[in-house]
């Protein structure tokens, strides 16, 4: 019996799924929004299991993401990340007043 | 329509239906029982899309009779003998293995019947061929791709897929039969010659069969008489789980 890499690269992952961000858009143009998460073997078995928990209900397009593959900000860059926006108002575009006769804003 | 062609086309419309409401309940069995959340909600999401082609298909059936039996009729109160459906989808759901290599050689047979009926001369039925041809494209893709991974998995997942493949194929060949109610259907250009697709469905069967590293097994017994309502000793006893609510409370809504 001869056996395929990516059968192989499955097993060495043992018998835990790996686990994978599901990203969803309901329209076109619209962005893909995260929906959950999926357990699967391979991206295209995790595309088929996106499909079934969260694309059965709608949606024209689906990503799947390894988990792992994300770096995310932790709750102790929080300050540094984002305080720096809060005092500084001119960085908001409610800061500005739109002028009278302006349309299409 | 040709009106002598009413008993050929409710015969015919009996063995679609009863193929897909009897995949269904076996396909329903898994419901809470998948490996996996998500191949347990995959496996619900195809039995609720076999049931759905099993309700139209039957309503319709129901309708060409013009006795006044509508699907839940068909489906509750109908004795093994006068169910129609292929062996295949009848046999008990076994392990995981077996109800996938099922699946997969139902649904490699299904897209192109599928497809050929979406063809046909009766339109409400090439209607419901292209609904439920939407469907099946994905039900192969998930089923095939089960069957390469269980295959060209571990050592024990490789012999039981196999062993599943080597004690299914029998029940195959039912489905790429015709008889003189199909021959009455495909002169009216109202229903596909099924024996046609049995070439195509070897190859991509033996595609998939290979890339999963099993083996395509000999042709040798051949069960038949499904269509005939002929049926294993398995169709009874599910049947009796599945109309037993409906027939201990006939009527019942809620």
């Amino acid at each position: 019996m001869s056996t395929s890499t990516a059968s192989a690269e499955r097993r060495e992952q043992g018998a835990d799924w790996p686990l994978w961000e599901v990203f969803v858009q309901e329209e076109q143009g619209a962005p893909h929004e995260h929906a959950g998460s999926v357990h699967a073997v391979d991206r295209e078995h995790a595309l088929q299991n996106a499909r079934d928990v969260y694309g059965r209900r709608g949606g024209i397009s689906l990503w799947v993401v390894p988990t792992a593959q994300i770096t995310a900000s932790t709750p102790e860059d929080m300050g540094p990340f984002f305080d720096p926006g809060n005092d500084k108002p001119y960085r908001h575009p409610q800061f500005y007043r739109v002028p009278r006769g302006v349309r299409g804003v | 329509m040709d009106e002598s062609l009413r008993p050929a086309l409710v015969e015919f419309l009996l063995r679609h239906g009863d193929d897909r409401l009897v995949l269904g309940h076996r396909l329903a069995e898994w419901c809470g029982h998948g490996p996996a959340l998500e191949e347990d909600i995959a496996l619900a999401n195809i039995a609720l899309d076999v049931t759905g082609q099993a309700n139209l298909l039957l309503a319709l059936a129901g309708r060409t009779e013009g006795m006044g039996r509508d699907q839940d009729a068909l489906a509750y109160f109908r004795d093994e003998r006068d169910f129609r459906n292929a062996q295949l989808v009848e046999l008990p759901k076994g392990d995981f293995g077996f109800t996938i290599v099922r699946q997969f050689l139902f649904d490699a047979y299904d897209v192109p019947f599928l497809e050929a009926l979406q063809g046909s001369a009766h339109e409400e039925l090439a209607g419901i061929a292209a609904k439920a041809y939407k469907e099946a494209r994905y039900h192969l893709r998930h089923s095939a791709e089960w069957v390469v991974m269980l295959g060209d998995g571990t050592a024990e997942s490789h012999e039981r897929t196999q062993r599943a493949l080597d004690e299914l194929w029998r029940f195959t060949h039912e489905l790429f039969e015709v008889d003189a109610v199909d021959r009455a259907l495909i002169a009216a250009g109202i229903a596909p010659d099924v024996s046609a697709l049995a070439p195509a469905w070897r190859a991509r069967v033996a595609q998939v069969v290979e890339r999963a590293t099993l083996t395509l097994p000999g042709d040798g017994f051949r069960a038949r008489g499904g269509r005939r309502g002929l049926h294993t000793e398995h169709l009874g006893i599910m049947l009796a789980e599945m109309q037993i609510v409906a027939r201990s409370h006939p009527g019942a809504s809620w």
